[in-house]
């Protein structure tokens, strides 16, 4: 399988790819780690005619902290989430999230930047930004701004991002004091997207829920997040009753498509199960 | 399309060469510099059967352009051997241990095995399933590729301990 032609670009600054992005317009796209893009190349579902190579940009690396902000850069490869120390410590539902994508040679290739900006609603990351209310910072032509993630994601593909933005980083607020995050996903094997998938940020103080974020992968064309289920949550003891009611209020907003992976019902339904799974695990890392 | 100039070090070798944009490293490897060890399977970035080793990390080669590997260090089943025909340790083990049958996921499997064993040169047999987990193997069941690369570790840290006597 080969793709169609192009011009090939490798921009050394942000600012050298998005004068590049203004340039080209609609026939340019960027690619970062290729794991999205060159396989659409390849099926001819994607022909841009200008390609521009960020891999090569420094300054879209890196994990650092910015105060109590996770700030990761865009092209940090799910190996190198998995593989940092300071952020398997202080944020480890990042790493959790990237073990589960793929396998050790796309995650080498494959990007944060790419997984959440691409819009592909069987991308893990993106639930996992909805639940941590991530932000999503972007330079274009105008200068810099920040998304939040909760604004991002309109439809399949379809994203806030204009044509010539470029996503450089992602902000991620520390977890508060009493709280821990887990994600659970049903796969069929390894490299398949998610059956059903959900991220789970959950708080406790004195024994009840102070604080509870839910947000669900590939149960409909974008990722969703649940709030009203983590909303019912604040004020109950963590227990499977509690559980049992996020998850089915997670499902009521579910609208999976039917395919290989399963049923529409069924697929709603495990989506419940994986908001059970990740809340439990979550309240257990919270209390310890 | 027009041409560009490309240049990496392959198996120790400065490669300068001149591709089209669109040209996948697993082509240019392969058709280019008849490197036809690592194989096309799937296609699909699924099966691992082009795995190759580029600048330290197991990638596969049918989901990358050439263009993205300019000044890369790559290395390749053909780099494994040694020049006097020598097997490297995972490929007597292979051998050995019967891990491989049709030998097609092989080159991928062993170049994977080889940067697995470079990060952890002694992995538990879980270790080395999760390592592994993005070659496939339609022949073997992997039950002897995983003893094989364990068997591997063994001769790779014997040789190792030998050196340092040395």
């Amino acid at each position: 399988m080969i793709s169609g032609s192009f011009a090939f670009y490798r921009p050394h600054t942000i600012a050298e790819a998005v004068a590049m992005l203004a340039t080209h317009g609609d026939a340019a796209r960027l690619v970062a780690g290729g794991h999205s893009l060159i396989p659409m190349m390849k099926l001819r579902m994607a022909m841009p005619d200008h390609l521009i190579d960020v891999g090569g940009i420094a300054d879209l690396k890196g994990i650092k902290r910015d105060g109590s902000d996770w700030l990761i850069g865009a092209l940090t490869t799910q190996a190198e989430l998995i593989a940092d120390q300071a952020l398997a410590a202080g944020l480890p539902v990042l790493r959790e999230t990237a073990l589960q994508i793929a396998d050790p040679q796309v995650r080498n290739c494959g990007t944060l930047g790419g997984n959440i900006a691409n819009g592909d609603p069987g991308n893990d990351m993106p639930a996992v930004m909805l639940c941590l209310n991530a932000r999503f910072e972007v330079t274009g032509p105008g200068g810099k701004r920040s998304i939040p993630a909760r604004g991002f994601y309109h439809g399949a593909y379809v994203t806030s991002l204009a044509q010539d933005e470029i996503v450089t980083a992602v902000r991620i607020a520390a977890l508060p004091p009493g709280s821990a995050a887990a994600y659970e996903k049903l796969k069929r094997k390894v490299g398949d997207y998610a059956t059903a998938a959900a991220a789970v940020a959950l708080g406790l103080q004195d024994g009840k829920i102070n604080f509870c974020s839910i947000a669900l992968t590939n149960l409909a064309p974008t990722p969703l997040w649940a709030e009203a289920a983590g909303q019912a949550l604040i004020g109950r003891a963590p227990g499977a009753e509690s559980f049992a009611l996020a998850g089915r209020l997670a499902e009521e907003i579910t609208d999976p498509s039917s395919d290989a992976r399963g049923p529409a019902a069924y697929r709603t339904k495990m989506g419940g199960v994986m908001v059970r799974r990740a809340l439990a695990r979550a309240a257990l890392a919270a209390k310890t | 399309m027009k041409k560009s100039p490309v240049s990496m070090t392959i198996n120790g070798q400065p490669v300068e060469e001149l591709v089209e944009p669109r040209t996948l490293l697993i082509h240019f490897l392969r058709e280019q510099l008849n490197l036809t060890g690592a194989h096309i399977g799937c296609e699909t970035s699924h099966c691992g059967a082009c795995t190759i080793d580029l600048d330290g990390k197991s990638v596969k080669s049918c989901t990358i352009f050439t263009l993205q590997a300019e000044g890369a260090h790559i290395r390749t089943i053909e780099g494994m051997a040694a020049a006097d025909g020598t097997l490297h340790a995972l490929q007597e083990a292979f051998r050995e241990k019967h891990g491989l049958q049709c030998g097609y996921c092989t080159p991928g499997m062993i170049l994977r095995a080889w940067r697995l064993l470079q990060e952890n040169p002694d992995p538990t047999d879980a270790e080395i399933r999760f390592g592994i987990a993005g070659n496939l193997c339609r022949c073997t069941g992997y039950q002897n590729i995983v003893a094989a690369i364990k068997h591997a570790a063994i001769l790779m840290a014997g040789a190792q301990q030998k050196e340092a006597a040395e």
